[in-house]
């Protein structure tokens, strides 16, 4: 394989139903930083049905080149249809490094890809750099529970291929101005060849407020809260900050919030601007989804407990007393009481 | 209807600690367990039987002792149990795992659902499963919720961050479970004792004879680790003292002004 003959960095624009998740732009941001030591393009990737959206957003966060694949059979994502699409488009144009969110099609169609294109799949990386001589990746991941962190290449095959966990990066600034090349090809995919359907969707509760993964302040509770219901003052505080609610796995284990509210390894990384854990002790697991906060506030009764060792600021104290008087200092702040 | 779950053993990562001076995870004394999401799969597997009947095969690569894992989905309640294992199957990420364990399928079926966690808790990629289809030919939906099947058809519920979608495609299928697809029984007495009992065959390279020697072990894999490392922490934590809760909370906050946090 003469690995010269492999050009630019991709970047995937998940989508759901014609709107662009925030990983695809979090990862133009990435792929700009590859595409300029590489000395390459950055380009995105667009498969649906309405591309417009993510059209103007790739354009919006730098991409050089767009790619867009357009049809009603990519209306709802299937490893089938996508797969075939984005096969295409490596075929033609021969990529150097492609890069996915590690949501759950994102995960699904990388792994399709590579199989087909026989090359190196790294999961759910949260950090991404080349090697200067070799031009390769080199993709940085937890593994073993956030335990551990490994750096991996894959040095023999290109496409080298990568997911990239949603909010591991921040959304780059927008550009003014930017001329995006845009290159639409016609690809079809035949029904017969699309071997899942989508018959009907159900839209997940929509829980009130800010996402998880948007918000700039978070309130997470862990075994410490001790109950279900005793969520309900950390929602109120964060409901002052204009922030969300977040939960360790013990908390989400014992039933008490429900799981999309994990923050962690096997839950959703975020880097809000501040991050206060309430009766969180710190497992590597939940550091693993948080310690990238801009500031991170804890506490815990327990003054050996891990989350001090990655917080800005510590209160080794009672969280049923301190969680209660922040909420009054913030009301009292804000004019809502004396 | 044919079944097979693919399962791993993995070190329960919750148990690992640090060296702190060497800075290398401790494995020893860490127990090692069936992979958390495997079990959701092995329990629907089973569900899956009791509702529809056939049989439930299991398989896992890995060591020798690997074997452990194998007895308790016998004794969950799958039939048959086979451990993948050779030196030269050493060293294989998700690409070469997944040729691997797809030529095991290959070779002990045909199969009409092929189930798997959605990730392992150790190498959290969640790639061997769906590639273990793409190896196949066959259609895949992961993180699922349930799934019926009808007649040669399923419908399957599948998480995707915005909720749930509907799905149906034909059999053969492959799926992967999840913490949210069910609860995993318990072993009875009689499923251990039994298990204990029963005969776990091995399979090698030399009972696959179709395999491509250039896609398996450390050779044929695409990826290999440069380096690994313990997460630095921070160690700057300004602790601050509790008078009262009232007057920390006021001291926070204006420490938090004062550095144009809030």
């Amino acid at each position: 394989m003469d690995l010269k003959q492999y050009q630019d960095v991709w970047v995937f624009i998940d989508c759901f139903q014609g709107h662009p998740k925030d990983v695809g732009y979090e990862l133009l941001g990435q792929g700009r930083l590859l595409a300029e030591a590489l000395k390459q393009k950055c380009c995105a990737i667009i498969i649906g049905e309405n591309v417009d959206e993510a059209i103007k957003g790739a354009t919006e966060y730098g991409a050089d080149i767009i790619y867009v694949v357009r049809g009603a059979e990519y209306a709802n994502y299937s490893a089938d249809a996508y797969g075939h699409a984005f096969l295409e488009l490596c075929e033609k144009y021969h990529p150097n490094t492609i890069l996915i969110g590690a949501t759950a099609n994102g995960r699904d169609l990388g792994s399709k890809l590579a199989i087909r294109l026989k090359t190196g799949l790294t999961a759910d990386c949260t950090a991404l750099s080349v090697e200067e001589d070799t031009g390769n990746v080199v993709w940085e991941r937890p593994a073993f529970g956030g335990n551990l962190y490994a750096r991996i290449l894959c040095s023999e095959t290109r496409p080298q291929m990568g997911t990239v966990r949603p909010g591991a990066f921040k959304k780059p600034q927008k550009c003014q101005n930017k001329l995006s090349v845009m290159i639409r090809e016609d690809i079809r995919t035949k029904q017969e060849d699309i071997l899942t359907k989508v018959i009907d969707f159900i839209k997940a509760k929509d829980e009130s407020g800010i996402k998880l993964e948007e918000a700039e302040y978070i309130v997470a509770g862990g075994r410490g809260l001790k109950g279900a219901e005793n969520f309900a003052m950390l929602k109120e505080l964060a409901d002052l900050l204009g922030g969300s609610v977040g939960a360790s796995r013990a908390a989400v284990d014992a039933g008490w919030i429900p799981q999309s509210k994990q923050v962690g390894q096997t839950g959703k990384t975020v880097t809000p601007k501040v991050y206060i854990a309430c009766g969180i002790s710190g497992a590597v697991q939940h550091l693993a989804g948080m310690t990238e906060s801009d500031t991170i506030i804890a506490i815990n009764k327990d003054a050996s407990a891990p989350i001090f060792e990655v917080a800005d600021y510590g209160i080794v104290g009672d969280v049923f007393e301190m969680v209660p008087a922040m909420i009054k200092e913030m009301r009292i702040a804000k004019n809502l009481e004396q | 209807m044919n079944i097979v779950v693919c399962v791993k053993q993995v070190p329960d990562t919750t148990e690992i600690k640090i060296d702190p001076i060497k800075k290398t995870l401790i494995r020893q004394g860490v127990p090692s367990i069936m992979n958390p999401f495997d079990k959701n799969a092995l329990e629907e597997a089973i569900q899956l039987k009791e509702q529809y009947s056939g049989s439930v095969t299991v398989i896992s690569m890995g060591p020798e002792q690997a074997k452990a894992t194998l007895r308790e989905a016998l004794s969950m309640g799958a039939d048959k149990a086979y451990l993948v294992t050779d030196r030269a199957f050493g060293g294989s990420d998700t690409y070469a795992t997944s040729y691997i364990l797809s030529k095991v399928i290959e070779k002990l079926g045909p199969f009409d659902v092929i189930l798997g966690g959605k990730q392992a808790i150790d190498g959290d990629t969640g790639q061997t499963a769906p590639s273990i289809a793409e190896h196949l030919g066959i259609a895949r939906l992961t993180h699922i919720r349930s799934m019926k099947i009808d007649g040669n058809k399923c419908v399957v519920e599948r998480e995707i961050e915005e909720g749930i979608e509907i799905v149906e495609a034909k059999l053969p299928i492959l799926c992967t479970a999840t913490k949210e697809t069910n609860k995993p029984r318990y072993a009875t007495i009689k499923g251990k004792i039994d298990s204990l009992k029963a005969d776990i065959e091995n399979i090698t390279l030399a009972d696959l004879p179709n395999m491509d020697i250039t896609k398996i072990g450390l050779k044929g894999s695409p990826t290999r680790v440069k380096s690994t490392f313990i997460p630095e922490r921070k160690s700057s934590c300004e602790m601050l003292e509790i008078v009262n809760p009232r007057e920390t909370a006021k001291v926070l906050f204006g420490k938090l002004a004062e550095a144009k946090i809030l």
